[in-house]
């Protein structure tokens, strides 16, 4: 934390308006520390070694920019702060030496954070020009990456835990569900059923205990919103829980949290001891009979358990497979109790919205759809990030401004939403705006987030198998047609995409018969599965089917993958008078499969082929050919 | 080895049902997998079944019945990694370390596992090694970090 001179008010020092001696962040979440910050803390730290005093250094979560990672903030008394990208120990190392005696930065910055307070760089643009966050409406994400995740101090200093303050004296837990309700919350994990109304449920079944579970399970491949909010700003979540709890009338809640994410799982662990010496967790919260006890459950990987009733099985000690409803779990739940099961975004919205009112809230967004909604940006896309837009945002805005569109002058594709519940949205379809009706009605869901840009390189009948392979493992067996159905509607993708020399003639029947079976298995799963992750389980597949069907003709008729992905459909051989035998290719392939003397014309292996694209991307001469 | 499953178990002296998946990732992180001894003791300590700890046990990909090797490899399987050509880095992988998902090499340096998604999707395709993450990875680039691991366990 900041010690240091007094000439500031402790409230401005907290919220970093200024600061009395050169600070500098370093966003050290789980992606800056792939990408390398644990390098650039360490540069930092050496680079400072011998000037202990002469500046903080302070780590901070992830901002959200994925693509300029790790990223390097440096703020200097009465100046703005500054944001360098894509940070590596030699730059870290510079920039601190430039701090220190004040020469020039090393570089332009990507830009600088908006303060009134303090005067602003010249020719440097603000952060909300910059055309990642330009279009963004940052409520949930407002702290991630600015202040230290450890420091209960700076979040109350920004307004943390007035909320529940004002809530805790102020409101009633049915007028607080009534006040939710008329927000026009819906759930963020995927459902998108009414937040307040759900509370109200639990409220309203009479019981002598309650209890409250966050879903952190966060098994959508593709998406890492939670991941992030709970690495940049816990307090927030544990804020938003502790009010939603107050709503439901539970005294005790349930943190279920990924045990892949064991960074979050530190920081939240940490932000809970903070908060519980500071009197805002306990038998008597504030001095209003209010008791509020937090538990952290590390799942155990396993996807299903983000559907509700098999995540209260996994608490329970069980295995972890969903039951039918009714009753909902807010009727009958964990341990036979009324529990609300409410996702992490969806708890760290409420802070703000208690802040700003209901109205203010539903200002934002679509008639539908109320706020905003973070997304995970990743794939074929420049800029990939976390991303929080208004609800009603068109996609191509996201994908497009925000994202900086598809990388390398390729064409975009689709774009998959939703994640193994959702769907592929094509091109023709990007100015649909985001909201849970309308992308239900282009067969894809809101789900937690995840949006995975595809260019024209991505095959998407290799897509739909990808989801259905993954679906067809992660369903947890109990009902038939979830258990049964992904695995043949898996096995039928696989005979479209299998190489034609290894085809029986049960197989090609299986093949032509392929397009109709699957839209028939799709129906029965859709209509029969037992819980939400088995009804939605075809849609990967369906949305596919219903924008991409040529593609699939082409794998089905002519045996031939569009996008060149399905490897067994593809043949790759070197061509005799092109290739000079210059052996680049022979050292790039992974698998050996190249032989041939030196300058003499190679030749590819097939059956040690694994169709990686090396000998492609490093022949100078283009003679290596892909049919 | 610091901590043996008893006295794991004795630091949770009133343990219910619920606190059976708490107990065996304990263990689990203690010891690196579940032996079938731990099996027998956590359904001793819970007054249930071993045949109910250890069906509870296999239904979550988390727990490993083997150990693991000096190197956990772990390969993100997300949607992210995957269009950006996942597949391609974990069939060299799978080559080159000569073992498929869930084993661990002869030498028992390596011990490669799928995960569903590591959640940094930012910089797909992704590998991680015990717990240090590898981003951006290609099939040539791949086989260069896991050399550079197996000369560090020569050295």
């Amino acid at each position: 934390m900041t010690a240091g001179g007094t000439t500031l008010s402790s409230v401005a020092r907290l919220r970093r308006e200024d600061v009395d001696r050169p600070v500098i962040y370093v966003g050290t979440g789980t992606c800056g520390l792939g990408a390398g910050a644990a390098a650039v803390l360490k540069a930092v730290r050496h680079a400072l070694a011998d000037h202990p005093r002469d500046a903080d250094v302070v780590e901070v979560g992830c901002l959200g920019l994925c693509a300029h990672e790790p990223m390097l903030d440096v703020q200097l008394p009465g100046r703005a702060r500054l944001c360098f990208g894509d940070a590596t120990a030699a730059k870290a190392a510079v920039v601190v030496h430039a701090l220190l005696d004040g020469s020039p930065w090393p570089e332009l910055p990507l830009f600088q954070f908006r303060n009134p307070a303090v005067r602003p760089w010249d020719g440097v643009p603000f952060l909300d020009e910059h055309p990642f966050f330009a279009s963004q409406t940052r409520w949930v994400l407002e702290n991630c990456g600015l202040v230290d995740p450890a420091s209960l101090e700076e979040y109350v200093a920004r307004g943390g835990y007035e909320s529940y303050r004002r809530v805790l004296h102020e409101w009633t837990p049915a007028a607080l569900c009534r006040e939710v309700e008329r927000s026009g919350l819906r759930g963020r994990g995927g459902g998108g059923f009414l937040t307040g109304r759900k509370w109200r449920f639990a409220l309203e079944t009479p019981a002598d205990q309650r209890y409250l579970i966050c879903n952190a399970d966060e098994g959508d491949p593709g998406a890492f919103m939670d991941r992030a909010v709970i690495e940049g700003d816990p307090y927030r979540l544990l804020e938003g829980l502790a009010i939603a709890a107050f709503g439901v009338g539970a005294s005790k809640a349930y943190v279920y949290i990924r045990a892949e994410y064991p960074l979050a799982i530190a920081r939240l662990e940490h932000a809970i001891a903070r908060v519980r010496e500071a009197g805002l967790l306990g038998q008597d919260v504030e001095g209003r009979g209010v008791a509020l006890d937090i538990v952290i459950k590390r799942g155990a990987g396993a996807f299903v358990c983000g559907e509700e009733t098999a995540l209260i099985h996994s608490i329970e000690g069980k295995r972890g497979m969903p039951r039918p409803r009714p009753p909902f779990p807010a009727v009958k739940g964990l341990f036979g109790k009324p529990t609300v099961i409410n996702n992490v975004e969806t708890l760290a919205n409420l802070p703000g919205l208690m802040r700003r009112g209901a109205d203010a809230f539903a200002a934002v967004g679509t008639a539908g759809s109320k706020g905003t909604k973070v997304f995970a940006l990743s794939g074929k896309v420049r800029r990939t990030g976390l991303v929080e837009v208004a609800m009603g945002t068109r996609l191509l805005q996201v994908v497009g401004a925000v994202g900086g569109g598809v990388p390398d002058g390729k064409a975009f594709k689709a774009v998959q939403i939703g994640g193994p519940s959702g769907g592929c949205i094509p091109a023709s379809h990007l100015d649909t705006p985001i909201d849970y009706e309308s992308l239900k009605a282009l067969g894809a869901m809101m789900g937690s987030g995840g949006l995975v840009v595809m260019d024209e390189d991505n095959c998407m009948v290799d897509v739909a198998r990808f989801f259905m392979d993954f679906i067809q493992r992660e369903s947890c067996g109990k009902c038939i047609p979830c258990r049964e159905g992904t695995r043949h509607m898996l096995e039928i993708l696989e005979a479209l995409t299998r190489h034609p020399r290894r085809e029986s003639e049960s197989l090609a029947l299986e093949r032509f018969q392929g397009v109709t079976c699957l839209e028939q298995l799709a129906g029965v799963i859709q209509d029969t599965s037992l819980c939400g992750l088995g009804q939605s389980a075809p849609n990967p597949v369906l949305s596919t089917l219903r924008w991409f069907r040529d593609e699939y003709e082409a794998h089905v008729f002519e045996r031939r993958c569009p996008a060149g992905v399905c490897k067994e459909l593809l043949t790759y051989s070197i061509d005799p008078d092109l290739c000079t035998g210059c052996t680049l290719c022979v050292a790039q392939c992974p698998s050996d499969a190249i032989e041939g003397e030196k300058r003499e014309p190679h030749t590819i292996v097939r059956e040690r082929c694994v169709a990686c694209g090396n000998c492609v991307t490093v022949c100078r001469r283009g003679a290596v050919q892909v049919s | 080895m610091s901590r043996t499953v008893p006295s794991i178990l004795e630091s949770h002296p009133s343990a219910g049902r619920d606190a059976l998946i708490p107990l065996l990732q304990e263990i689990q992180a203690e010891h690196g997998y579940i032996a079938k001894d731990s099996v027998t003791a956590v359904g001793r300590h819970l007054g249930l079944p071993a045949s109910t700890i250890y069906g509870v046990a296999t239904f979550y990909n988390q727990f490993r019945f083997q150990p693991l090797g000096r190197f956990h490899v772990q390969v993100c399987r997300g949607t992210a990694c995957h269009v950006k050509g996942s597949q391609g880095v974990f069939e060299t992988m799978q080559r080159h370390l000569g073992i498929g998902p869930g084993q661990t090499s002869r030498d028992g340096l390596f011990s490669l596992e799928v995960v569903a998604c590591l959640g940094a999707c930012g910089l797909a395709p992704l590998i991680c090694v015990n717990g240090e993450f590898h981003g951006g990875v290609t099939c040539a680039s791949v086989v260069r970090i896991l050399d550079r691991y197996r000369a560090e366990a020569a050295a």
